[in-house]
């Protein structure tokens, strides 16, 4: 047996190869994805916007787009209805009831064109047209009074709105509540 | 007849004999009835007790192999997946781990809890890929057999929904209502820190983006430091290839972090410098203050334990009990749970059964008489860390009720006089 196992590190050694699997890096499996395969699933729109696709749509465009297939979940105006409320909150993160909505709660507006291209309509995401998508966000975005109702959006405006809530978010500072192992006389 | 038919013939009396004897012994009640009225040695007996010889000792049982893969007994039939009833839609929404009516610290597979957000695809292995891109040497394509062609490893770990339960639902009946977004699982996959060497990480790679192939093209946002620990592409679930529900054929496993950053049907890692912001790390799984501002990447499950026995909707009797529940932590091993039978005024350490495993849950138990009087019982973990799982007063200090997320708060249950146990959380 022990014969066996030198033989083997000696072979695996003699074929270049590291005798411990775990230090090697490099097993050759898979293949290289293509450009075009990349481009083709590479959806991911960051905060700079730095991946939006060419296009544009404005608010008018967006009002049809968005009675036609999403008011029946979220309500002819946004307000709300099988899926989430789209529209107001604006000042109410602080109460006791806050609001949280795209455009009081949302810190960016690319992830707006990001989530409805990929996830909405519910029952046909990745349906909608770069132009609808633009459209869509624009009127999303005039609902919430962060653009006008005349605003047409493509790539590079779309990536400069500041939005309300932009800076409403901080880092974990877990663990942030230090409970003692209290054994006896405990306070209940 | 052909074989098949009559197999299956065969197999539907066998039933109706069942069910009919079920019904006579009235033992369709009992199982219905939560677990511990089972032993009501009451109950009709249908010849079947001592001193008789029960039927089913007088004829042959069912065939090997009449059930290619098998399933709980008809007796069982209750133990299910907790679905919440009249939801507008169920595209996006979740379903619990009845965790009061199972032992040890496996869930089934066919009790994992879901949480899904476009509901679950039906992936063809063979018409899937893993595609690796950004910030590395050589981006790649992998088939599923690809994948599963690297070393691999099995690691016992829990997952759980980062909303178990929010802070203003705490009114559930069942173990399952308050913290059922919860289970624990072999899982078997590749490193993904071997997948992420084989297409080479450049510098600046901060963060790996993952993406579903399910129709929410579910994405989030993952730390390099996590990526390159012991986060996993997992494929296997308790010994099999991993049920769609839980992201079949591959999804990322990251052991202590928030359910929903452990991508399933995982279809894309995207390396950057930078989080992608996305819904899911923006809009939702960010936890609101009372300041008005919230915390965001809040991405580890705090220690945390509950009692599943007894618990609510289950009813004991004076005398031995013994006090059992689950404990985790994201944070590593549990080190100790204790448990409070007087409201919290004292605690007392109880057993942690073998074996207590880092980022799993944690069955513990002690054995207790009730004298018959009113109480509520809890039970509170402790992690490797040292750190403490906080009553919900302590917990709700700095977060106030609108935080969502996170809520490891200690639950309690009060038992009645006769024996009744509900929810104890004023
Ligand atoms: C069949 C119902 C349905 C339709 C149609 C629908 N949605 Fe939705 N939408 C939902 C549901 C449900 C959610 C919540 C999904 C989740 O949380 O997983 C949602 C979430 C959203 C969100 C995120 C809200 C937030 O604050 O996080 C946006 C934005 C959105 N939808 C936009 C749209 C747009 C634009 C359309 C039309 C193109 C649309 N939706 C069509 C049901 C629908």
């Amino acid at each position: 047996m022990a014969t066996l196992k030198v033989a083997f590190a000696a072979a695996m050694l003699s074929l270049g190869m590291s005798a411990t699997a775990s230090a090697q890096t490099h097993y050759g499996i898979g293949r290289p994805a293509t450009a075009a395969e990349i481009a083709g699933w590479n959806i991911d729109i960051n905060r700079e916007g730095t991946n939006l696709p060419p296009g544009s749509g404005n608010v008018a465009h967006g009002r049809e787009v968005f009675e036609a297939q999403c008011s029946s979940c979220h309500g002819n105006k946004g307000e709300g209805g099988i899926g989430d409320k789209l529209v107001g909150g604006q000042g109410t993160l602080a109460s006791a009831k806050p609001i949280k909505t795209v455009g009081s709660y949302w810190p960016y507006a690319t992830t707006l064109f990001d989530y409805i291209r990929r996830a909405m309509p519910l029952n046909a995401p990745q349906s909608l047209s770069n132009d609808d998508v633009y459209a869509l966000s624009a009127y999303l975005l005039s609902l919430n009074g962060i653009v006008p109702d005349t605003a047409t959006l493509d790539a590079k405006s779309l990536a400069a709105i500041k939005m309300p809530n932009r800076d409403g978010f901080v880092a974990d500072p877990r663990p942030d509540v230090k409970d003692k192992r209290c054994m006896k006389d405990c306070k209940p | 007849m052909d074989q098949k038919r009559k197999d299956s013939a065969s197999r539907s009396r066998r039933r109706f004999l069942t069910d009919s004897t079920a019904i006579i012994g009235g033992a369709v009640a009992a199982a219905a009835a939560p677990a511990g009225a089972l032993a009501d040695d009451k109950a009709p007996s249908n010849g079947n007790l001592p001193p008789n010889v029960p039927e089913w000792m007088k004829a042959p049982g069912a065939d090997v192999g009449s059930q290619p893969y098998g399933t709980p007994s008809p007796f069982e039939k209750n133990v299910i997946r907790n679905i919440p009833k009249n939801q507008p839609q169920y595209t996006s929404s979740a379903s619990r781990t009845p965790i009061q009516d199972l032992d040890g610290i496996i869930t089934p597979n066919g009790l994992f809890y879901e949480r899904h957000h476009g509901g679950i695809p039906e992936i063809d292995p063979a018409q899937h890929r893993l595609m690796i891109h950004g910030l590395v040497d050589k981006p790649l394509v992998l088939t599923v057999e690809d994948v599963r062609r690297f070393p691999s490893q099995s690691r016992i770990h829990f997952l759980e929904c980062s909303g178990n339960p929010s802070y203003t639902a705490m009114k559930g009946k069942t173990a399952s209502d308050l913290v059922g977004l919860v289970s624990c699982g072999e899982w078997t996959g590749v490193p993904l820190k071997i997948l992420l060497q084989e297409a080479g990480i450049k510098p600046g790679a901060k963060w790996v983006i993952a993406e579903g192939a399910d129709a929410a093209a579910m994405t989030r946002s993952i730390p390099i430091e996590k990526c390159l620990d012991d986060a996993m592409i997992v494929y296997s679930q308790n010994g099999e290839r991993l049920r769609p529900a839980q992201g079949y054929p591959l999804r990322v496993f990251l052991p202590g972090f928030e359910g929903n950053m452990n991508i399933k049907w995982v279809r894309r890692l995207h390396i950057t410098d930078e989080p992608v912001y996305s819904r899911e790390e923006t809009s939702k799984y960010t936890d609101l203050l009372p300041s008005g501002k919230a915390r965001q990447f809040t991405f580890y499950m705090e220690a945390k334990s509950i009692i599943t026995r007894p618990s609510g909707t289950q009813k004991i009797e004076k005398g031995f009990n013994e006090i059992t529940g689950i404990a985790w932590s994201g944070h590593g091993k549990i080190a100790k749970v204790d448990v409070s039978v007087d409201g919290g005024k004292s605690w007392k350490a109880a057993t942690l059964q073998e074996p207590v495993l880092t980022r799993a849950l944690t069955r513990f138990r002690l054995p207790w008489t009730w004298d018959g009087s009113p109480v509520v019982i809890m039970s509170r973990a402790t992690d490797e860390t040292g750190y403490v799982q906080p009553s919900f007063e302590e917990l709700t200090k700095p977060r106030g009720l609108n935080s969502f997320y996170h809520n490891n708060a200690i639950m309690r249950w009060q038992i009645a006089a006769n024996g009744e146990v509900t929810n104890g959380n004023a």
